[in-house]
């Protein structure tokens, strides 16, 4: 085995652990793809991360107190720019753009856009988005490859992304018209879908982030 | 658009899949792990675990059921029976858990939903009802009544009333359990599922008596249901999941078809 093999199968994934839900299944599917995973409270140990997966579940103002008030927001910045692959998941993608409508907070700003809620007029509509939808890429990316027309994640939330640059924008979702249900910047890729709840074509996303070096 | 889901329930008694006719008589069918997972590669959209132990000391089996499906299943994973407090729940979702559902310990104390909905999140919070079809009255307006204990204590409380304070409390789903119908195979109580559907802003998951393919493409039209449950038609191995959904795709429902 070569040199740089191994190097390779001694990186861990961590996963951001600021309080945001129950991490166990993303732990879980990450073991199922033989991508060795740990949970990661510690800014300074997260600094030093080669591969991260930020998940989350719940509100966005809980969240970003969280995150700072752990110091865990500026380590998330510092690997972003050093090149690092991120994958965010729900929550923890929604709070990479710079604002959400969701008790109106200034949010992590990796990606220029904002956050916004399913309207609530259209009563044939039940919010949350709760459920499995298909997704569409529209940018090939090394993380969706793979992804067919006609495959469907599941997803459960209340809110959506808005990019301000299309280019971002690297799937999206029909609920109310379309949505980005995937974007991504340099090193760093958010879906609002659950790839740990998604079945096969979860995993195999999971596995995608497992090989990806970062660049796009 | 979404897709509507078929979800397989598998009540589990021990450690045990078991499977019961209007709530009696329940019978030992099979590993409740192997069943999972192999309606997981079958296409299943998601599961329900319930718990029908009768003694509470042999609760933690549950948990180890729970933990061995989660492990090797990557759909959304639902838990219930005997949820009683916001422990109970959390225990459930450490162990690989996705969504609690609560039924007879919310009747008995309905904050038990709020306190639920504040620790883990509207949309993990299941309020899972088993009612009866009733005269209608002063005290039960909608002719259905709630029953809980498995289906043995009628509540003097009326089902729509109850779905709409259990919505506001913070569920963020309903599951419609018609006792009439439960194990006949005689297809989904679809005036209830449909009075309830119609009447919330969350999913509704009608659960009780499928025991044909039209009877799921039935409630999940006439029936307004986003979802739903099946149990005996699956487990017998009359149907399989896979051919559930092709039957409901083909009548040009919204159905995920790749797994």
């Amino acid at each position: 085995m070569s040199l740089s093999n191994n190097n390779k199968a001694s990186i861990v994934t961590l996963i951001v652990d600021y309080d945001a839900g129950n991490l166990a299944s993303v732990k879980r599917a990450c073991e199922q793809v033989g991508l060795e995973a740990e949970f990661c409270a510690d800014p300074d140990h997260l600094r030093h991360a080669q591969r991260v997966i930020f998940p989350g579940v719940g509100a966005a103002g809980s969240a970003m107190a969280s995150l700072k008030s752990r110091g865990l927001d500026q380590a998330l910045r510092e690997v972003i720019n050093n090149g690092c692959p991120v994958l965010g998941i729900c929550l923890g993608m929604q709070i990479s753009l710079d604002y959400s409508e969701e008790n109106d907070t200034a949010t992590l700003g990796f990606i220029a856009g904002k956050v916004s809620r399913f309207r609530m007029d259209r009563l044939d509509l039940k919010v949350p988005h709760m459920g499995w939808n298909e997704v569409c890429v529209q940018h090939t990316h090394p993380v969706l490859q793979g992804i067919e027309a006609g495959d469907e994640f599941y997803f459960v939330h209340g809110y959506f992304p808005t990019p301000k640059d299309n280019s971002a924008v690297l799937a999206t979702t029909d609920y109310e018209g379309h949505f980005a249900s995937a974007i991504g910047k340099d090193s760093y890729i958010g879906t609002q879908f659950h790839p740990e709840k998604s079945g096969r074509v979860g995993l195999r996303l999971l596995n995608n982030f497992a090989q990806w070096d970062g660049q796009c | 658009m979404l897709s509507k889901r078929v979800i397989a329930c598998l009540d589990v008694r021990d450690g045990h899949l078991a499977k019961s006719v209007k709530f009696v008589n329940t019978q030992n069918i099979g590993d409740p792990v192997e069943k999972a997972h192999e309606y997981y590669l079958d296409g299943l959209d998601e599961l329900v675990f319930y718990d029908i132990t009768a003694s509470s000391e042999k609760r933690n089996i549950m948990l180890d059921v729970v933990e061995s499906v989660a492990s090797q299943v990557f759909i959304p994973l639902s838990v219930g029976g005997g949820v009683r407090s916001v422990s109970d729940a959390t225990d459930l979702r450490l162990a690989g858990a996705e969504k609690i559902n609560v039924n007879s310990a919310a009747v008995k104390r309905p904050e038990l939903i709020d306190e639920c909905s504040s620790a883990i999140g509207n949309q993990n919070v299941v309020l899972s009802m088993d009612i009866q079809k009733v005269a209608k009255s002063n005290e039960i307006p909608s002719g259905y009544e709630i029953v809980i204990n498995g289906g043995r204590s009628p509540m003097g409380l009326d089902a729509l009333a109850w779905a709409l304070e259990g919505e506001k409390r913070g569920a963020g789903e309903l599951v419609i359990n018609s006792i009439d119908a439960d194990g006949t195979k005689d297809g989904y109580e679809i005036e209830l599922t449909a009075m309830i559907a119609q009447a919330v802003r969350v999913p509704v998951i009608a659960s009780g008596g499928a025991g044909l393919p039209e009877h799921l493409y039935e409630v999940l039209t006439k029936g307004h249901a986003d979802a739903a449950l099946v149990a005996s038609m699956v487990h017998y191995g009359d149907y399989k999941v896979s051919e559930l959904k092709g039957y409901l795709h083909d009548q040009r429902l919204k159905i995920r078809m790749s797994w």
